[in-house]
């Protein structure tokens, strides 16, 4: 078997970030603005009463939080889409039939629509610094952290793609699963503020471990420890890889 | 034959449903040729195909395409083969020279400007070159599936139905593309439902009914060997009846007594057709036209599968 086709994964990556390039403005309009809204309420009208969070400003404190909840939703968003598309459209005809292994059509789908969401959580960072000064402890460290859950959650998105028999389908995960675990995974409060039993119940929801850790590039501070945090977002990164690694073994709903 | 280009062997495919779509299946198709598989609808020439480029998988046997195993070796294979598949799929928004490009670096080859436009040309895209796919006509659209499908120079091109709902320039203007791809050493299996496109363009037939090859040949001997040849005989005197002394030979009154019909076997050693004619001329009986008829690869095509479901 001859070896790797970088060309073949180069067209995909490009392919995918020209579809974003078309609709770039809308792309990039609608994180400056929900991250505007979301410092007008909670920023300046419940901010200005609620206290510092481990010594941090609770303006500051969402920071991460929001980074998160939109990287989450528009890593599952592009990818998913980027993938259910050419089964819509019948166009996968094409991928199915080149010369690409598993690994390579994943890594075009995946690596355009993380680079796509790593952009869209930096603009909310550089809009979220003109309320709040926000300042990053562990800057590389905070990149690598975007990177994986990033590429986690991409992966996650791909699974979805090919998973969805319609357009519905590619919400309700999202929708009904996601976000509803994002807000009670202590995107916008601590989960030491909650009480008895609910912070152990918390302790379940595995989005918790995403939020702390990256929440602790930031202040050096987290709920959970920063190397369990970083376990649990390996952890769900080789569980998605070894399905989508299932997904092309079988051809499930990729191939009669 | 010289060493086959695309080696298929044993191939057969039992859908999840049950349906078993193609039966056990030996095929050699020679470098450099073009080979037409006819076949009704749903006898499983799409599904062949598929099996070939990657899109289904086989319930069983092999295939080697140029020495490449399609399974072990699908790169290698993969490369040498392009695909344009029956239905139109297309992207939306991408221009027509981008897409192109798409397909080229899809299949592992390195940018080429020169090269994808050398496709548009062939093709009369070169105009349309920076127009989104979903402002072309239908035509348009399948002549860039065909860009798409030449776009990494493959040795073996699939076409499947190329001419299905394309006018009668356009399909003169795919025949000319797939005899100019031919001398340019590219092999070409097609499937049509078009036998007059069988007819002019293969060098061989194939005849697929329910997911059985039932015939695999050279089209002047098909046509030579299964080609039954008509008689008919304009008469100067209309016949009521058809005289006894005829009955030795299959023949037919038509047409209210005005004409005789007779139909034989052009590959026969003895045709039938000058005792015939002494036979007429003894009994006094003449004509005033003659004219001889052989039978298409048409009806060469529906005896033969009509037979079968019998
Ligand atoms: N994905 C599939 N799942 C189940 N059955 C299928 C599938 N694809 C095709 N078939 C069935 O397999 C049989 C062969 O289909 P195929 O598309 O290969 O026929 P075809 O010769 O290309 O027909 P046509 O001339 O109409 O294009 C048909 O009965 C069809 O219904
Ligand atoms: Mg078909």
């Amino acid at each position: 078997m001859s070896g790797f086709n970088a060309h073949g994964v180069w067209a995909i990556y490009r392919f995918e970030l020209h579809r974003f390039r078309r609709t770039l403005w809308t792309g990039l309009a609608v994180p400056v603005i929900t991250t505007s809204l979301y410092f007008i309420v909670f920023g300046a009208a419940i901010g200005s009463r609620m206290a510092e969070i481990d010594g941090v400003d609770y303006g500051t404190f969402i920071v991460p939080g929001l980074m998160m909840l939109s990287l989450f939703t528009e890593s599952i968003f592009n990818a998913s889409f980027g993938i259910h598309m050419p089964r819509f459209t019948g166009t996968i005809y094409e991928l199915l039939s080149a010369p690409l292994s598993a690994f390579e059509t994943v890594l075009g789908y995946v690596g355009a629509a993380a680079t796509k969401s790593m952009i869209v959580a930096l603009v909310i960072l550089a809009t979220a610094n003109l309320f709040v000064d926000v300042h990053i402890a562990h800057p590389l460290l905070m990149i690598a952290f975007l990177l994986l859950i990033a590429a986690t959650f991409c992966l996650f998105g791909f699974i979805i793609g090919i998973w969805a028999k319609g357009f519905e389908q590619l919400q309700v995960i999202p929708l009904l699963v996601v976000t509803p675990l994002t807000f009670l995974g202590g995107a916008f409060y601590s989960i030491d503020m909650l009480p008895e039993p609910w912070r152990t119940a918390t302790l379940f929801n595995p989005v918790v471990y995403l939020i702390s850790g990256f929440r602790w590039t930031f202040f050096g501070t987290a709920d959970v420890g920063v190397w369990v945090s970083l376990g649990a977002t390996f952890a769900f990164f080789l569980a998605c890889l070894g399905i989508v690694w299932w997904i092309f073994r079988t051809g499930y709903r990729l191939k009669a | 034959m010289l060493e086959p280009v695309l080696s298929i062997r044993g191939l057969s495919k039992t859908y999840a449903s049950g349906l078993q779509a193609l039966k056990p299946l030996d095929l050699d198709i020679a470098r450099g040729e073009i080979f037409a598989l006819l076949g009704p609808n749903g006898a499983g020439k799409t599904t062949m195909i598929s099996i070939v480029c990657g899109l289904v998988t086989p319930t069983s046997g092999t295939v080697t395409a140029d020495g490449h195993d399609i399974i072990r070796d699908y790169r290698g294979a993969r490369r040498k083969i392009g695909l344009v598949p029956q239905e139109l799929h297309t992207d939306q928004f991408e221009a027509v020279r981008d897409t192109v490009a798409f397909s080229r670096g899809l299949f592992g080859c390195p940018p080429d400007p020169g090269r994808v436009e050398q496709v548009l040309r062939d093709l009369s895209l070169w105009d349309k070159r920076d127009t989104r796919i979903r402002e072309l006509s239908g035509g348009m659209k399948r002549r860039v599936m065909i860009a798409k499908a030449l776009a990494h120079d493959p040795q073996i091109l699939f076409l499947d139905e190329p001419t299905a709902g394309v006018d009668v320039e356009l399909r003169r203007d795919m025949w000319q593309l797939v005899r100019r791809l031919r001398e340019g050493g590219v092999t070409i299996i097609l499937t049509t439902h078009y036998i007059e496109e069988a007819e002019e363009m293969a060098d061989r037939v194939g005849v697929i009914s329910r997911g059985e090859l039932i015939l695999a040949e050279e089209k002047t001997s098909l046509m030579r060997k299964l080609g039954k040849k008509a008689l008919t005989l304009q008469l100067a005197e209309p016949l009521a009846v058809l005289p006894a002394e005829l009955a030795e030979w299959k023949v037919e009154l038509n047409d209210g007594g005005h004409a005789l019909h007779y139909e034989f076997d052009a590959k026969a050693d003895r045709t039938g057709v000058p005792s015939l004619l002494a036979k007429l001329r003894d009994l006094g009986i003449g004509f005033t036209d003659l004219n001889t008829h052989q039978s298409s690869l048409e009806e060469i095509f529906v005896s033969l599968v009509s037979e079968r479901k019998d």
